[in-house]
């Protein structure tokens, strides 16, 4: 064997080897139980803290205002898509800060201002400065809830 | 809401929300870029030594550390795009293995740890053990080191540093196509995107790799032969020029090839490329790209072949011809990452891209990587200048 092969070889089997063990230490304990993924990173997600309650939640104590809602054009909407995440009201009805309560032009604009990438045939939209402009709000007019009932 | 008006002036016509900035910015383009610069330059070199073609034995040295020195280079654009170097080792501990994107790691490491380095080892090693005998203090110690111990220079030992070195070569050759085809497969292979999704994107990208990589070791050839104030052998000069021609048709062939395939074919993407290369690409594709990179250099590396002007025309042409190709092939790189995520996958709209100066994904770290190969360049042709190799006369 020529005397480069005998310094070469084994100079790499040296660094394969290293490698080997470096990668043994470096892959995270849980790796690869499930996936190609750190199993362990499912129960750390998992202990996050929750943001949204969902709407069967909401409902345990507000049934008046489901109800309302079950019977018109936004019955698939959640309450939180509009109220914004509450898990700390329904926790404790107390805490009030987080509750979104609006009613504004510019917040039903959200989901109904005319936008060319929405589809008017999945959400109806109007000009939100065009519309009804004789009241300021839109809950001036529809009701949140139940949004054909309009008030006069 | 108010920023998103902002962001809506760089958009025409309709565009998906993730599509409004590009994830894919200037140090994705010096990726492929300098890897290609890396696989050009080696297979100039491995021409040389294979097919034993002795005018070239000038640039041979000089093309192989060139190589290395940007190959040193050619992953740390990614790093600094991805943004968590200390997480950049993962990709070789935990690979996955059904991503080519996740292979890169083993072929750049192949490339560098079994080609490059070995091949320039084997090729210096004779001399490593004469200059560490020669040289005193640091410099001493660092050939030392760099021998690996393996200081016997007897004509047999001499005789199997070259034939080691030869298998090497015969190695690379398929080595540096796999690093660049693979570079030119990453985009390829995206199927989702009708600018890069085609067969003939591997292929593309190895042989304007060749250019540019041909026409850097012409660059630096002459560069350094100025520095050092040697005279420059023109006859080395026109083969190099020769193959620069020869490659250069080749890349315009398939470049075109596959713009006339994709033209006749005319999908339904056809509309909305069209009018890329119409209009936001107009500069980069027809005036930097193909005019001053391909065009001109091969009219007047043509016009070499049938007369042979006088050396003193001859070497700034040839200087400015491989400076041509240098940026040519720079927004050939530019047209494929960046041209590819100018339009809506909607096909109905564009984006625009602008280029940050400062920041981890702007102009001046981009400058930084392409200056740091030239740094590193001169530091090894410090360390190992060919020039003073005493194997010349005995191999
Ligand atoms: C444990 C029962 C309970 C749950 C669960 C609950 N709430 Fe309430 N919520 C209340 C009570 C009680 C009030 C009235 C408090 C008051 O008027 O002081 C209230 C008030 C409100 C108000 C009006 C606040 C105001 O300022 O007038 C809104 C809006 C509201 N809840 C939304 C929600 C939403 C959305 C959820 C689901 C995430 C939810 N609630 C879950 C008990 C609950
Ligand atoms: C389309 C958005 C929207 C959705 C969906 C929605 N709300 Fe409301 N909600 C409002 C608005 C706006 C108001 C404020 C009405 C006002 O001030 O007159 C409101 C007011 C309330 C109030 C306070 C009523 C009061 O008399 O003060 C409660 C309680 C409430 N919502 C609960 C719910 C619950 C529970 C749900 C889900 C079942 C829900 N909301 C879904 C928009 C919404
Ligand atoms: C989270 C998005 C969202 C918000 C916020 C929202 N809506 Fe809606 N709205 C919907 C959806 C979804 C529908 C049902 C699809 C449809 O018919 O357009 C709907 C339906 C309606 C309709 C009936 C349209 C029809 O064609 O029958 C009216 C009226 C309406 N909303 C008014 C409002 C008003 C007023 C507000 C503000 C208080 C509001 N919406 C806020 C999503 C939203
Ligand atoms: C002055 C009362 C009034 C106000 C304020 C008002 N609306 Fe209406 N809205 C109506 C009436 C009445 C209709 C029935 C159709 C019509 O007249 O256009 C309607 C219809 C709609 C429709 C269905 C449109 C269609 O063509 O079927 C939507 C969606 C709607 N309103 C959303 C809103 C939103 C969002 C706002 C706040 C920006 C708002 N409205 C403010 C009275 C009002």
């Amino acid at each position: 064997m020529p005397v480069q092969l005998k310094t070469l070889i084994p100079l790499f089997a040296v660094f394969i080897i290293l490698f080997l063990i470096a990668r043994h230490f470096l892959i995270p304990d849980s790796f690869g139980k499930y996936g190609h993924y750190r199993a362990n990173s499912i129960d750390e997600i998992a202990a996050l803290p929750i943001n949204y309650a969902g709407k069967a939640v909401c409902i345990d104590c507000h049934d008046t205002e489901a109800e309302l809602l079950a019977s018109d054009a936004h019955a698939g909407l959640s309450c939180e898509v509009c109220h914004g995440p509450n898990a700390k009201h329904a926790d404790d009805y107390e805490i009030k800060e987080y509750l979104i309560k609006q009613g504004t032009r510019e917040f039903c604009g959200r989901c109904h201002s005319l936008n060319p990438a929405r589809k008017i045939e999945v959400i109806n939209q109007i000009d939100i400065k065009e519309h009804h402009p004789e009241k300021e709000n839109c809950i001036d007019c529809h009701n949140p809830h139940a949004v054909w009932e309009l008030k006069e | 809401m108010e920023h998103l008006y902002e962001i809506l002036k760089h958009v025409d016509g309709f565009i998906y929300p993730n599509e409004i900035e590009l994830q894919w910015g200037i140090l994705i383009i010096l990726y492929p870029y300098i890897t290609g610069l890396v696989a050009g330059a080696f297979i100039l070199a491995s021409l040389e030594r294979v097919f034993k073609i002795k005018v070239l034995r000038p640039t041979y040295h000089l093309a192989l550390l060139t190589a290395l020195a940007f190959l040193i280079v050619a992953g740390l654009p990614l790093v600094s795009h991805l943004g968590h170097p200390f997480r950049s080792y993962e990709i070789l501990t935990t690979p996955q293995l059904g991503s080519a994107m996740a292979i890169f790691g083993f072929v750049y490491l192949w490339y560098l740890m079994v080609v490059l380095l070995l091949e320039i080892w084997f090729d210096y090693r004779y001399d490593l053990v004469i200059w560490s005998n020669e040289s005193k203090g640091i410099k001493r110690r660092i050939y030392k080191i760099l021998t690996l111990g393996v200081t016997d220079i007897s004509p047999k030992a001499l005789a199997w540093d070259k034939k080691l070195g030869y298998i090497i070569t015969v190695i690379g050759i398929p080595s540096a196509f796999l690093l660049h085809g693979y570079v030119g497969f990453i985009f390829g292979s995206i199927k989702a995107n009708p600018w890069w999704s085609t067969v003939l994107m591997p292929v593309i990208f190895l042989l304007s790799a060749m250019v540019s990589g041909i026409a850097l070791v012409m660059f630096l050839y002459m560069v350094v032969s100025w520095i050092r104030k040697v005279k420059i052998d023109m006859a080395c000069l026109d083969e190099i020029g020769k193959f620069l021609f020869m490659v250069l048709i080749l890349d315009f062939t398939l470049e075109s090839l596959d713009q006339v395939h994709r033209i006749y074919e005319a999908e339904e993407s056809f509309e909305i490329l069209h009018m890329l290369v119409t209009g936001k690409l107009t500069y980069t594709l027809f005036i930097f790209q193909g005019l001053m990179g391909t065009i001109i250099p091969l009219l007047t590396l043509g016009f070499f072949r049938m007369y042979l002007p006088k050396e003193k025309l001859r070497k700034p042409i040839y200087f400015l011809v491989s400076c041509l190709v240098l940026f040519g092939v720079f927004f050939m790189r530019w047209n494929v990452v960046i041209g590819g995520q100018l339009f809506s996958k909607s096909f109905l709209g564009f984006t625009s891209f602008k280029l940050g100066m400062v920041g981890l994904e702007g102009f001046w770290m981009a400058l930084v990587w392409m200056i740091m190969p030239f740094l590193i360049l001169s530091f090894i042709l410090w360390l190992l200048p060919p020039w003073k190799k005493h194997s010349e006369e005995t191999v």
